[in-house]
């Protein structure tokens, strides 16, 4: 503690110098923090997926539809508890900036299939009555200032009306909600009701986008997932099951490979900041030369200098980047509002911190180990200007 | 009685692109505890390089320099390092403070490298600062000092741990003529007044007149030994 002063003091010494490189490194780590978080968000989808759903989409491309009677197939088939079906609507409210995910299915047993989404029986019981009847999550009624009576316009870009329309209307019915608060981005969307749906569409009728099972207690999802794909392996409509959690993770990989992209992105950002902080230090230590001759002859030993220069180089690339991470922290909440749903569980937990802070000290001690080397090995008879 | 500092054949040689430059040939030096010595000569003479084997900023190529009964040779440099801290206190021609310091926070720099807890510390730095006059600057930057309050500041360094020896290099150097007679005023009553051994390098004769003893060297060697005073 005694060294504080000097050690701050030497920080200090070119203010804008150590300004402008503690910013640099705060910038980049808030970009860490950001990226940290927006990677952290999208995997959250395929932590709190299940591995008691499968998923059933056609062999050979999510894109692929398959014919509802595949339905009741799926639910005889041994091990199979419950089964839903979905389609993916694709369409826009008012503008495409309002951009949020809408399916088509049976809402009633899309419910069921996920009891983590919670709805008032009233509404349930309201949905039943009501052919034309949506629930929406309640994150979207309230960005959208939505209440249950409202008749909501849906313009589609996939499925026309058989009049070639593609303005849709459907019936607010319900707000459904999650149990646990975090889970709120990952169901932020709309569940349209499929007979309404499916009478009214231009093509396609009869098909739908994917299955969703319920795997039995006990049983073994993978074993029950080639059950059902041998079930239509003949048919003209082959099938691929695979439990929610690995269709996810796959859906996530076609995106690429969003881990990979963002550690790109943090190496280039830290390999051009340990340049640049390197190169500060040098300068810093360089120009300082003759003052750490002085400390030397008073009895400052090389390890003294030492640990002092690397002191410096670790409180600049930590705090700095303590900064960084902390403004993460305070923009992740502003920023939500404005991105898509599946970005709501953008958080900044300990991990993060920890990582955050475990990169600053190793940057710290690469930036700092050359220009201490340097202090610790000073002659001071020729750094004093003499022989 | 045995001397403070004894130089027994002590040679010193610089490599300069590959050839070796004889500074100090088979020098031989007693100094007394309580002597204020000027070592004086023309540039290139080799008193600045004494002065560093002396205070231990360098080492001798060949012969041992002896200080309060401690050899200096054998001492490695973390060893040279620490008796640096407790026995010599140095005065440079240019201050060497550091700028970015307080004149307070410089006079403690040599005490930091001590067991003393901060109001020890404190203590010491307000004692020094006021032996040398400067007890209401301590807050002051060494850019707000004038040339002579900046190397006051740097003699309470080099007292603020109690050193048995102060070494000197062209202290006055870079002061006025009154400037530097109160320097050396100030640095005559260390020595009279608390049995402070200096040693000083200087061309300025009138400077040289404040030590007790003038030393000669040229090229390298010792040429003359005067003693002066009461």
């Amino acid at each position: 503690m005694k060294y504080l002063p000097l050690l701050w003091a030497a920080l200090w010494r070119r203010k804008p110098r150590t300004i402008f490189t503690g910013l640099s490194i705060a910038v980049s780590f808030l970009l860490f923090g950001l990226l940290n978080a927006f990677n952290q968000a999208l995997n959250s989808g395929v932590e709190l997926s299940g591995s008691d759903r499968l998923i059933t989409t056609g062999k050979y491309s999510l894109t692929q539809l398959l014919p509802y009677g595949h339905y009741q197939q799926i639910l005889n088939i041994e091990g199979v508890s419950r089964a839903t079906h979905a389609s993916w609507f694709g369409g826009v409210y008012q503008t495409e900036r309002n951009f949020f995910p809408q399916f088509v299915t049976d809402v009633q047993t899309y419910l069921a299939l996920y009891p983590e989404l919670v709805l008032p029986a009233e509404q349930r019981e309201a949905l039943r009555l009501n052919r034309s009847g949506a629930v929406v999550a309640r994150t979207l009624a309230d960005r959208f200032g939505w209440s249950v009576g409202d008749r909501v316009p849906i313009r589609a870009t996939i499925w026309p009306q058989k009049d070639n329309g593609n303005a849709w209307e459907f019936d607010l019915v319900g707000i459904f909600d999650t149990r646990n608060p975090r889970e709120r981005g990952q169901y932020e969307m709309m569940l349209l009701p499929y007979t309404y749906f499916d009478e009214a569409r231009r093509f396609g009728r009869g098909m739908v986008g994917w299955f969703v099972s319920e795997i039995e207690s006990g049983a073994d999802a993978v074993a029950v997932g080639r059950a059902v794909d041998e079930q239509f392996a003949n048919s003209p409509f082959p099938t691929r099951s695979q439990t929610e959690k690995a269709f996810n993770q796959a859906f996530l990989k076609q995106l690429g490979d969003i881990g990979f992209i963002i550690s790109s992105i943090m190496g280039a950002v830290l390999f051009t900041l340990l340049l640049l902080t390197g190169n500060t230090m040098m300068q810093s230590v360089r120009e300082r030369i003759p003052e750490l001759a002085v400390l030397k002859t008073l009895g400052f030993a090389g390890h003294q200098l030492l640990a002092l220069v690397l002191a410096e180089s670790v409180t600049l690339c930590l705090l700095s980047a303590a900064i960084g991470i902390g403004l993460t922290g305070l923009l992740i909440p502003l920023l939500v509002p404005h991105l898509p749903g599946g970005f709501a569980g953008m958080t900044l937990g300990p991990q993060a911190w920890l990582q955050g802070l475990g990169i600053a000290s190793g940057l710290a001690l690469l930036v700092g180990v050359p220009p201490a080397l340097r202090a610790q090995r000073l002659d001071i008879v020729q750094a004093l200007g003499g022989h | 009685m045995r001397p403070l500092i004894e130089l027994r054949q002590v040679c010193k040689h610089y490599r300069r692109g590959g050839q070796s430059v004889p500074v100090l040939h088979a020098l031989d030096l007693e100094i007394q505890a309580g002597d204020f010595l000027a070592l004086m000569g023309p540039s290139g003479s080799g008193k600045t390089t004494l002065l560093n084997l002396i205070g231990g900023l360098d080492r001798a190529s060949s012969g041992s320099v002896i200080v309060d009964g401690q050899a200096l040779e054998p001492l490695s440099s973390g060893q040279l390092a620490n008796w640096r801290a407790r026995n010599v206190g140095f005065v440079f021609q240019f201050y060497n403070l550091l700028p970015v310091l307080s004149a307070a926070r410089n006079v403690e720099l040599p005490l930091l490298l001590t067991g003393l807890n901060s109001a020890q510390r404190a203590r010491h730095v307000a004692a020094a600062l006021a032996v040398v006059g400067l007890a209401d600057r301590a807050r002051h930057r060494p850019t707000e000092l004038s040339g002579g309050q900046a190397q006051r500041v740097a003699i309470a360094r080099a007292l603020v741990a109690d050193p048995t020896l102060l070494v000197c290099d062209e202290p006055t150097g870079d002061l006025d003529r009154k400037t530097a007679d109160e320097v050396l005023t100030l640095l005559q009553e260390l020595n009279r007044e608390h049995g402070k051994t200096i040693i000083m390098v200087t061309h300025d004769p009138k400077a040289a007149e404040f030590a007790t003893h003038r030393l000669h060297l040229d090229k390298g060697q010792l040429v003359g030994v005067e003693h002066q005073g009461p």
